[in-house]
């Protein structure tokens, strides 16, 4: 069943005109998702590959029925391509874009709450449903279709973990990363919520990093609701405080946010912590009795 | 971005908030003619990128000019070691001369975002001049938190109800509203992720100001405020980083010995980490992108190659839309474009790795090829001894 992603979800690429947007929405056809439709302001009537390009989002919503966004905008226009989608009654809303103002992202979250929609990112490689449907830059032939879900901040931390477990014969349910930027749409509890009623995820692997504290709320989460095993792995055990290290959102400030108070929070929920990068496979393997 | 306390308070004043009279001066002689402007007594202020000046001898009280040369002397020049800037301290090069004014009482103020709300929150206590991470664990319950709504801004009565909580009263409660909601304007309009006075001044005629001042802003939306990016102060970075920003790299230096050239900021911190845990020390965190072009390569080779404390290299790179080939034929021609001495361990995943490994295992360099991370974590480690 996967969540929120399958084969049958219509999607609009904001965005599509853009060297980026045209080079990934090929990639997300090309894995069999249903790219309908794209917007870019200013170019109705034109197409790329064969996908009608569109003004505005409710224009394409009309002609296509699309119920499902992905944003390739560049970081100052990027929030107001989500509010646009949110207006027109999107239900999920895929933004990639790197460097999105944090002020831009609490209006954002001012607007999300409420409506409906459900914004994945932004800052992030996007969402898979291995097997199904890709809604993001992730390189497809890493993942197989199986029952492990993957939750990550990260992106190619999250490819590392992924081939890991499709080397020891453990595929995909779904894999969201919710990205590295402080304010997310899409919060570690939020998708393990959804994990937790999908038939088909029977574990998940969650990958977080240092910088506030949505890996603690998600061990609480963990410990009071999940029925499924969790395994998870925490990066910048070595970065020093104050320093935003590559992500807007990961900065130990105030002496908070560090990797230790995280696996702590997380063991303490009875999660499997990976001590390495490199184990994070082979400890869901063993927490499933695989290995 | 981080400013100057003299640009922090530049920034608030234009949005309202009271400041005290003063100048920035770099020289003891044109320290002595701002105080000789101001008249009376002056207080002499380190300008640099931390906190804790006061009890590391940066701020220092000046009886006149005459006296004011004399200060600005000692501090100008000094290093100051505060808890803020670590053991290796700052050398000071900027002065803020300034009003010295009558304490009554020193409260706190800050503003910045709170992830788990969404919503940026205002934080005051009684304790002003302590650090609000030591009022935290000493005071937990003194701190008063107040959240706002990002587009309608921070509402008088929201500034009052922790006027009340501090026990201000009549002029001097309307003053502090007023400065309180000008600092909350400012914190928002110039996408501040940090906007904090410590102390907020009740002078003894009840006027309430800004003594002192520390913003820092938020680095994806400074192209929206070329007047603040102009403020950015580069001798205050580390000169690598410096040199990394112009090509859009993102370098942090760290004090380690095996120098490491990651894709993404998460496999990059991962990647630290698994060095640390071989038991070797990071010499950087840099995240060379997805693109990492053989130009990017090169670029940040120069860079990881010019910290002498360098004795390895690791290059790890999950190539999932870029190619492992691509990747590989950049190493190798910067690798020999730039005569690199040190050994270098490089691995490679994802995408045409076989090609990759070809690439790397026929140039005719010392490149050692590893398998996952816990193999070139090892190998890098050993050849950094
Ligand atoms: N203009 C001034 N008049 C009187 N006292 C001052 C003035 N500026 C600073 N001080 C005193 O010096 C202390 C330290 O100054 P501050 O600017 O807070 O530096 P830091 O936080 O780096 O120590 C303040 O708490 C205050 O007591
Ligand atoms: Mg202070």
């Amino acid at each position: 069943m996967a969540i929120w992603l399958d084969a049958n979800t219509r999607v609009v690429v904001q965005g599509l005109t853009g060297k980026e947007g045209q080079f990934h929405a090929a990639k997300c056809r090309e894995y069999g998702t249903k790219i309908v439709a794209g917007v870019t302001p200013g170019k109705a009537g034109t197409a790329v590959d064969g996908v009608p390009v569109f003004n505005t989002v409710v224009d394409a919503k009309a002609a296509t029925g699309c119920t499902a966004s992905l944003i390739f905008v560049p970081p100052l226009g990027a929030a107001d391509a989500i509010l646009e989608a949110v207006d027109a009654g999107i239900e999920l809303i895929v933004c990639i874009t790197e460097g999105i103002p944090a002020r831009d992202e609490v209006v954002v979250s001012q607007r999300l709450a409420g409506s409906g929609a459900r914004l994945i990112g932004p800052n992030c490689p996007g969402i898979i449903s291995p097997g199904k449907a890709k809604l993001g830059i992730m390189p497809a032939h890493i993942h197989r279709e199986g029952h492990v879900g993957v939750v990550s901040r990260s992106g190619t931390l999250t490819y590392e973990a992924v081939d890991q477990l499709t080397k020891l014969g453990m595929g995909q349910s779904t894999c969201v990363g919710i990205g590295g930027d402080p304010v997310p749409g899409t919060s570690f509890v939020d998708v393990l919520e959804a994990f937790n009623a999908d038939p088909q995820t029977e574990s998940v692997v969650m990958i977080g990093e240092i910088g506030g504290s949505a890996e603690e709320e998600a061990a609480a989460y963990v410990k009071a609701h999940m029925k499924k095993p969790v395994v998870a792995f925490i990066a910048g055990q070595t970065a020093p405080p104050g320093r935003r290290m590559g992500h807007a959102g990961a900065i130990i400030s105030g002496g908070k946010g560090t990797a230790k108070e995280k696996i702590e929070a997380l063991e303490a929920a009875g999660i499997r912590v990976a001590a390495t990068p490199a184990e994070i496979g082979i400890t869901m393997a063993r927490a499933l009795g695989k290995a | 971005m981080k400013v100057h306390e003299y640009q922090a308070k530049e920034i608030l004043s234009r949005f309202g908030v009271r400041v005290p009279r003063g100048r920035v001066a770099v020289t003891p002689a044109e320290a002595g003619a701002v105080a000789a402007d101001l008249g009376g007594k002056v207080v002499v202020k380190a300008q640099v990128h931390a906190g804790g000046r006061g009890k590391a001898g940066g701020v220092k009280l000046a009886n006149g000019a005459d006296e004011a040369v004399r200060v600005a002397g000692q501090i100008l020049g000094m290093k100051l070691v505060s808890k803020q800037t670590g053991p290796e301290g700052r050398i000071v090069h900027k002065v803020l001369v300034e009003e010295a004014l009558g304490i009554a009482r020193e409260l706190y103020l800050g503003i910045v975002l709170d992830r788990s709300a969404e919503l940026p929150v205002l934080m005051a206590s009684k304790f002003g001049g302590m650090e609000i991470e030591e009022v935290a664990a000493e005071h937990p319950e003194a701190i008063l938190k107040q959240h706002f709504d990002p587009c309608a801004g921070l509402q008088p009565f929201q500034a009052r109800k922790l006027g009340f909580a501090l026990e201000l009263s009549g002029d001097t409660l309307k003053k502090f509203v007023k400065l309180v909601t000008a600092l909350a304007r400012a914190y928002n309009e110039s996408d501040a992720t940090l906007a904090e006075i410590n102390p907020l001044l009740i002078t003894t005629d009840g006027d309430v100001l800004a003594l002192d001042a520390k913003m820092n802003f938020d680095d994806n939306a400074i192209a929206r405020h070329p007047d603040i990016g102009a403020m950015r102060d580069l001798g205050e970075e580390d000169p690598l980083e410096v040199e990394a920003s112009k090509y859009d790299l993102n370098y942090i230096k760290l004090d380690g010995t095996i120098a490491c050239m990651v894709n993404g900021a998460g496999l990059a911190m991962a990647t630290m980490d698994i060095i640390k845990h071989a038991g070797g020390a990071p010499a950087n965190f840099l995240d060379v992108g997805g693109g990492a072009s053989q130009e990017r390569v090169e670029n940040a080779f120069r860079i990881l190659l010019s910290d002498p404390e360098v004795k390895a290299v690791l290059i790890n790179i999950f190539g999932g839309i870029v190619r492992c080939d691509m990747i590989a034929a950049g190493v190798v021609a910067a690798a020999r474009k730039l005569d690199v001495k040190v050994p270098i361990v490089v691995r490679l995943e994802g995408t045409n790795v076989d090609e990759g490994k070809r690439i790397l295992g026929e140039s005719g360099l010392a490149l050692q090829p590893a398998d996952g991370m816990a193999d070139a974590a090892a190998k890098v480690v050993a050849a950094a001894r």
